[in-house]
C-alpha cells in the first residue's frame, strides 16, 4: 500500500498539521515500511523524533486496517512491545504516546512494565494487556516467566527496540535478542516485525543485523538526514604543570567553570566518576556559595526520590548546573540545558558526542560541550576529539556472542513458565546472533548443567534444578522458581547497602565494600552531605549529619572504561602535530602544550604517529619500562602480561605493572634485558594466543569477569529480599567458585566464558593483535632518559599494579621476604 | 611437612592442612565442611561434588600417612543439615572403626545429638582439654580467656589466610597455620573454602601451605 494514499496517513498528517509540523522524511519512510509490514532499524539523533517514527507507523497500520472505527476499537490486546534500556524514559514516552492517542480519540492504552509497576497494575495487564507495552529487558524475560506467556504475544504486530545502540554490546542486548527469538516464534503466523531506533555508531548495518537475525531477512535502515553541529571549547589553565597527574588538575580549574555556569541558562557537568562528582559538587560550592540551592548532584548510587527530584527541576530550568556521571548519559532531553562541561576524559567519541548532544536540542540548535582536562596532557585529547568529531569517526558497539551465562538463565526462565523442549529451543537460539555458533555439544553440556549439575557422586548426589518431564525441560519446585525470578537479570552490582538517617530519612546506597573499611565516627561523603557513621545494621549504615571538615570521599568500583581504538589513533595523530613547531595553525591546546612537549622531547622523545615510544628509567624503587602504544587501558593491561612474560623467557624476572590509557609500566628490582635487538621481536604478534594463555594473569582476569558470570548464571545465591541471614549456609564467593571449578570442572562453560570475555573484552583481542601488527610496521624509539619524563609520570603515579612471576612460587616468596627485611 | 615444638610437646604441620600430634597420636583439624557441596547442589547451585570427595580422599590417605589413634576436629565437621554426602562419611566412618574422633561442635555443626551418635563420633559442646592443650572452635566467641592460664588453645573458624606483600605492591595469598603464644588458629581443612586474611604480631609464627609445602613466612 501507498502510504500516502492510506486513509492512516492522512489523519496523522492533519494532526501534526494542527500542531504546526509536518512529518520529517526519514519519519515517512520509516511509516512506508511499516505498513509495509517490513522491519529495519531507524537510524537518528534524540530529539528528532524518532519515537514518533515507528509508533505513528503502528498507529497508521491501525488505522488503515480499521478505517471506519478506528475510534472505538477497544482491548485489541497487545499490538506495540517497546522495550527500552532505561526505566526513566518508560515514563516520558508512555507520556508522550498518551497524549498522541487522546487527542487522535482513540481507546489505545499504553502500558509501563518494569520494576516499579506494582501489583496491581500487572494484574490488570495480566486481564487485559495494553496496546501498548513499554518494557525494560529484565521485564520482558520476567513476562517470559510467567504461565500462558504466549497468549499475550498472539495479536502482537511490531517488537520496537528503542536506544539499540546501548543495549547492543551489552549482555542486557543479548536478553532482547533471546526475547525477540521466543517471541517471534511463539506467534506461528509469523506476522511480527521488528523495528530498532538507534544512534549513530560504527556499525549500524550490523547492528541491524544482529537485531532482526530471527527473521532471517534483510531489513531496512532508514536513516534521519539530520546532522547535529557541535562545538568544542577547552578549558585551559592558566599555567601547565610539566609533570601532570590525572585527577589533580581538574578541580583547581574549579574558578573556570564558574562563570561558564553563569553565562548560560542550565549546565550539565559531566564527571567520569561517582566519587570525583561528589568532589565536584563541594568544590562548586565553596567557590560559590550564592549558587548553594541552584545546583545539584546527580549519580547512580542517590536515592531514587532524590534523583528524580533533579531530573524534574532540570526539566523546568530551576537548577543552574547538576553535577552528574553517566547516570544523565541517556535519558529524555531536558530542554534549559544550553551547555555541557566534559571533566576529564571522555575515553571515546560517541560518548562524548551523546553528551555534548544533551544541550541544545532542537534539530538546528548547535550543541554546546566544554573540556576540562584533569590533567594537562589530556588537552591533546580535546585536540583529538574535535578531529575525530570532524571525520565522524564513531565507535562500533560489538555484539557479544555465545553468552552461556545468559542462556542457563534463560532456559531456566522458560522452564519456570511452559517449559521447553531442548531440539525446538536449540534451533530456535540458533536463530539469534549471539547463539548462531553454538554447537549442539554446547548445548547439551548447558543442559546436563542445569539437569544433572555437572560432574557428582551418583548415589549420594541430591542435586535438583530443572527436571524432564516427558522430554520437556521444567522447574517444578516453587522455592526455586522464586528464587530465579528474584535473579533474573543481568546487570551485576556489589553487595550494596542502604544509607539511612539515625534520624530518619533515606539518603542512597553505598558499595560495602567501602562501609567495611570505616569505623563508627568516622565522616563520609555522601550525595553531597558530610555523614558520621553511627552503626551498620540490617544492611543499613545508620548515619547522622556531620560538620566535619575532613571526610571520606567513597571510591566506587564502577566499571572504568578504556580508550577507545579510534580515540588512540587520533590521539597519536594529535601528538604527530603536536611537536611540529611553527606549524601555522594548531589546536591551542597543542599551542599552551608546548613547554611540556619541549621538556619531553629534552628528556626522552616525543613520538610522531608511525612510532612507539619506549622509556628505560632507573629510579630509586627499581628498574622501570614504560612504553606508550596509546591504546586504552585494557589493551595496556593484557600487552604488559604479554611483554612480561615474553621478557621473563630472557631471564627470570619479576614485574609489577602500572598503566593508564596511554601506556604502561614495568617495573622490576633488576634491569629489563630490553634493547634494539629484541624489540621488535617482543612486539611480535606471533604466537600471541598460546602468549596469552600462559601469562598467568590472564586467570586473574578471568577470576573478575567470573563474578558477573557466576551471579548471572545462578551460582552466587544473593539471597531473598529482607531474609538474607537464613542463607548463610548457601554463601560462597565468586573468587572461591572460581577456583573450585577451575580446579575440580576445568571444562565448565561458564568457567570458559570468563577466560572468553577476558579474551574478547579484558583484552580485546583484536585490537591487541591491530595493535601489535601496526608496531611491526612502525618504528620503536628506544630511550633511557636520567629522569621521569612528562609522560611517564601520570603511569607512575596512578598505578594500579597486577603481578607475573615467571619464577618458582617459592622462590619468589623467599625472594619477597629478602626485600621486605632489608 | 614442618615441625614445631610447643610445651615440650612434638606437633607436624602438614600441608594436606592438619596437624599431627605425636605424643597423642592425634591428627588435629578443622573445618572440614562437610556435606557443604551436596547443600549447595541441593538448591540448585551446580558445585562439583569432587571437592568433597577429594576432601575425605586426603582424610583418609592422611589417616594412613600417620595411622593416629584420634582425630580431634575443631568444628564444623559438617556444614549444615544432613544431606545424601553425608552418607559416604558414614561409609568411610564404618571402614575406620578403630579411629576415635573427638569434635568440639562449630557454628556449622547443627546435626542432631543422635547422629553424632550413630557415627561414632564424641562430641564436646565448647572445649575439650588434654594436658595443657585446649581445643575450642571459635576463640572469640563465649568467656574464653586465653591469657596468663597456662594452657594453650587450639581453634579454627575463621579459615585464616597470610597475604605475601613484596617490591611493587604485589601480593598472594595462601592458607596458613597461625600460632602466638597463647593460641593456634588452623587452616580450613576443605577445599572448598575461603581465607580470611591475618594480621599478625612480630613474635607470631605463621606458616603457609604454599602447593605442597608448609613454608614459615613470619
Amino acid at each position: 500500500m501507498q502510504l500516502q494514499s492510506s486513509k492512516g496517513y492522512t489523519i496523522i498528517s492533519e494532526w501534526l498539521s494542527l500542531k504546526g509540523r509536518c512529518p520529517f522524511s526519514f519519519q515517512e519512510d520509516a511509516w512506508q515500511h511499516i505498513i509495509n509490514s517490513e522491519s529495519g532499524l531507524v537510524n537518528a539523533p534524540t530529539g528528532c523524533g524518532k519515537t514518533y517514527s515507528v509508533f505513528l507507523g503502528a498507529v497508521i497500520d491501525f488505522i488503515n486496517h480499521h478505517p471506519g472505527n478506528y475510534t472505538t476499537q477497544k482491548n485489541n490486546g497487545l499490538r506495540l512491545l517497546w522495550i527500552t534500556p532505561l526505566r526513566a524514559l518508560a515514563k516520558d514516552i508512555g507520556r508522550a504516546m498518551e497524549e498522541v492517542i487522546s487527542e487522535l480519540g482513540m481507546q489505545w492504552k499504553i502500558g509501563i512494565r518494569n520494576g516499579d509497576t506494582d501489583i496491581n497494575e500487572r494484574a490488570r495487564q495480566k486481564r487485559q494487556m495494553p496496546e501498548v507495552l513499554i518494557i525494560t529487558p529484565e521485564s520482558l524475560h520476567l513476562l517470559l516467566a510467567q504461565k500462558g506467556y504466549p497468549d499475550v504475544f498472539k495479536t502482537l504486530k511490531i517488537i520496537a527496540v528503542d536506544e539499540w545502540h546501548e543495549l547492543l554490546g551489552s549482555k542486557r542486548g543479548v536478553q532482547v535478542e533471546l526475547a525477540v527469538s521466543r517471541i517471534i516464534n511463539c506467534n506461528n503466523s509469523n506476522s511480527t516485525s521488528i523495528w530498532g531506533i538507534s544512534a549513530t555508531i560504527g556499525n549500524l548495518e550490523e547492528a541491524k543485523e544482529v537485531l532482526l537475525s530471527p527473521l532471517k531477512i534483510q531489513g531496512a535502515i532508514i536513516k534521519a538526514a539530520m546532522r547535529k553541529e557541535t562545538e568544542v571549547e577547552s578549558v585551559i589553565p592558566d599555567e601547565i604543570e610539566k609533570y601532570p597527574w590525572a585527577g589533580h588538575l581538574g578541580i583547581k580549574l574549579v574558578n573556570k567553570v564558574i562563570p561558564i555556569i553563569n553565562n548560560s541558562r542550565t549546565t550539565l557537568i559531566f564527571i567520569n566518576t561517582r566519587g570525583m562528582s561528589e568532589m565536584w559538587y563541594q568544590a562548586l560550592l565553596t567557590a560559590a556559595p550564592e549558587l548553594s540551592g541552584a545546583i545539584a548532584l546527580h549519580h547512580g548510587s542517590i536515592d531514587m526520590e532524590l534523583r528524580t527530584w533533579v531530573e524534574d527541576n532540570l526539566h523546568t530550568g530551576k537548577l543552574k548546573a547538576v553535577v552528574c556521571t553517566a547516570s544523565l548519559d541517556l535519558g529524555v532531553d531536558f530542554r534549559p540545558v544550553e551547555t555541557v562541561i566534559q571533566v576529564g576524559s571522555p575515553k571515546g567519541v560517541a560518548r562524548f558526542l551523546q553528551r555534548a548532544g544533551r544541550s541544545g536540542h532542537s534539530p538546528d540548535e548547535i550543541s554546546k560541550i566544554y573540556f576540562l582536562p584533569t590533567h594537562s596532557l589530556e588537552l591533546v585529547e580535546a585536540a583529538a576529539l574535535k578531529s575525530a568529531i570532524k571525520e565522524q569517526l564513531i565507535e562500533s558497539r560489538v555484539p557479544m556472542l555465545l553468552c552461556f551465562d545468559v542462556l542457563i538463565q534463560y532456559c531456566c526462565t522458560l522452564a519456570i513458565s511452559e517449559g521447553f523442549m531442548p531440539c525446538d529451543l536449540f534451533e530456535e537460539i540458533k536463530s539469534t546472533y549471539c547463539y548462531a555458533d553454538i554447537t549442539r555439544e554446547e548445548f547439551d553440556k548447558l543442559l546436563h548443567h542445569i539437569t544433572e549439575g555437572g560432574t557428582a557422586l551418583q548415589q549420594y548426589d541430591e542435586y535438583k534444578k530443572v527436571e524432564i518431564i516427558d522430554g520437556r525441560y521444567r522447574i517444578l519446585s516453587r522455592r526455586m522458581a522464586m528464587r530465579h525470578r528474584l535473579h533474573i537479570g543481568t546487570i551485576v552490582s556489589d553487595a550494596m547497602l542502604k544509607v539511612k538517617l539515625f534520624s530518619g530519612g533515606y539518603i542512597g546506597v553505598i558499595e560495602e565494600y567501602f562501609i567495611s573499611r570505616l569505623e563508627p565516627g568516622d565522616v563520609f561523603t555522601l550525595a553531597g552531605r558530610n555523614l558520621e557513621l553511627v552503626m551498620i545494621k540490617d544492611m543499613t549504615v545508620l548515619v547522622k549529619k556531620s560538620t566535619a571538615k575532613k571526610s571520606n570521599i567513597p571510591s566506587w568500583v564502577g566499571g572504568r572504561m578504556p580508550l577507545s581504538a579510534n580515540l588512540g589513533k587520533k590521539l597519536r595523530e594529535s601528538f604527530n602535530e603536536a611537536f611540529q613547531k611553527g606549524k601555522a595553525k594548531r589546536e591551542p591546546e597543542l599551542e599552551v602544550l608546548q613547554s611540556l612537549f619541549d621538556l619531553q622531547e629534552n628528556l626522552s622523545h616525543v613520538p610522531k604517529a608511525n612510532e612507539l615510544l619506549i622509556e628505560q628509567i632507573e629510579t630509586k624503587d627499581g628498574f622501570h619500562l614504560f612504553v606508550y602504544p596509546f591504546e586504552g587501558r585494557l589493551v595496556h593491561e593484557a600487552m604488559a602480561a604479554i611483554l612480561a612474560f615474553r621478557i621473563s623467557r630472557i631471564r627470570p624476572i619479576t614485574f609489577s605493572f602500572a598503566m593508564n590509557d596511554y601506556g604502561f609500566e614495568l617495573l622490576s628490582d633488576q634491569p629489563v634485558p630490553v634493547d634494539d635487538s629484541n624489540v621488535y621481536e617482543l612486539f611480535s604478534p606471533d604466537n600471541l594466543f598460546e602468549d596469552i594463555q600462559r601469562s598467568v594473569n590472564s586467570t586473574e582476569m578471568a577470576k573478575r569477569k567470573f563474578r558477573d558470570i557466576a551471579v548471572i548464571g545462578g551460582l552466587i545465591f544473593q539471597g531473598y529480599p529482607g531474609e538474607h541471614k537464613k542463607a548463610r549456609h548457601l554463601q560462597s564467593s565468586a573468587s572461591l567458585l572460581f577456583k573450585v571449578f577451575a580446579e575440580y570442572e576445568p571444562g565448565n562453560l561458564l568457567l570458559r566464558q570468563a577466560y572468553q570475555e577476558v579474551f574478547d573484552q579484558q583484552m580485546e583481542e583484536v585490537r591487541l593483535r591491530d595493535m601489535l601488527q601496526r608496531i611491526q610496521q612502525s618504528k620503536i624509539v628506544l630511550t633511557f632518559p636520567e629522569q621521569l619524563t612528562p609522560f611517564c609520570f601520570p603511569i607512575k603515579v596512578d598505578s594500579m599494579r597486577e603481578d607475573l612471576s615467571s619464577e618458582k612460587l617459592e622462590d619468589r616468596i623467599r625472594k619477597m621476604q629478602a626485600q621486605l627485611e632489608k | 611437612m614442618q615441625s614445631y615444638k610447643l610445651k615440650e610437646q612434638q606437633l607436624v604441620l602438614h600441608p594436606g592442612r592438619v596437624i599431627f600430634w605425636e605424643e597423642q597420636s592425634a591428627l588435629i583439624l578443622s573445618d572440614l565442611h562437610f556435606g557443604k557441596t551436596g547443600h549447595f547442589r541441593k538448591s540448585g547451585i551446580a558445585i562439583p561434588q569432587n571437592v568433597y570427595k577429594e576432601d575425605l580422599q586426603r582424610l583418609i590417605s592422611l589417616v594412613q600417612l600417620f595411622k593416629p589413634k584420634q582425630l580431634i576436629i575443631v568444628g564444623d565437621l559438617f556444614h549444615s543439615e544432613s544431606n545424601k554426602e553425608l552418607d559416604l562419611f558414614k561409609k568411610w566412618r564404618a571402614d575406620l572403626r578403630f579411629l576415635q574422633i573427638q569434635l568440639i561442635k562449630g557454628n556449622h555443626d547443627i546435626l542432631h545429638d543422635s547422629w553424632y551418635q550413630e557415627a561414632d563420633i564424641n562430641v564436646s559442646n565448647e572445649k575439650y582439654i588434654v594436658n595443657s592443650f585446649c581445643f575450642c572452635h571459635d576463640l572469640s566467641a563465649g568467656d574464653t580467656n586465653v591469657a596468663g592460664t597456662g594452657i594453650f588453645y587450639f581453634s579454627g573458624h575463621i579459615h585464616p589466610g597470610i597475604s605475601i606483600r613484596g617490591l611493587g605492591k604485589q601480593s598472594l595469598r595462601f592458607p596458613c597455620f597461625y600460632f602466638t603464644e597463647q593460641y593456634a588458629v588452623l587452616p580450613a581443612f576443605s577445599r572448598f573454602t575461603g581465607t580470611h586474611g591475618i594480621d599478625p604480631a612480630k613474635q607470631d609464627d605463621v606458616f603457609a601451605i604454599v602447593e605442597n609445602t608448609v613454608l614459615k613466612v613470619n
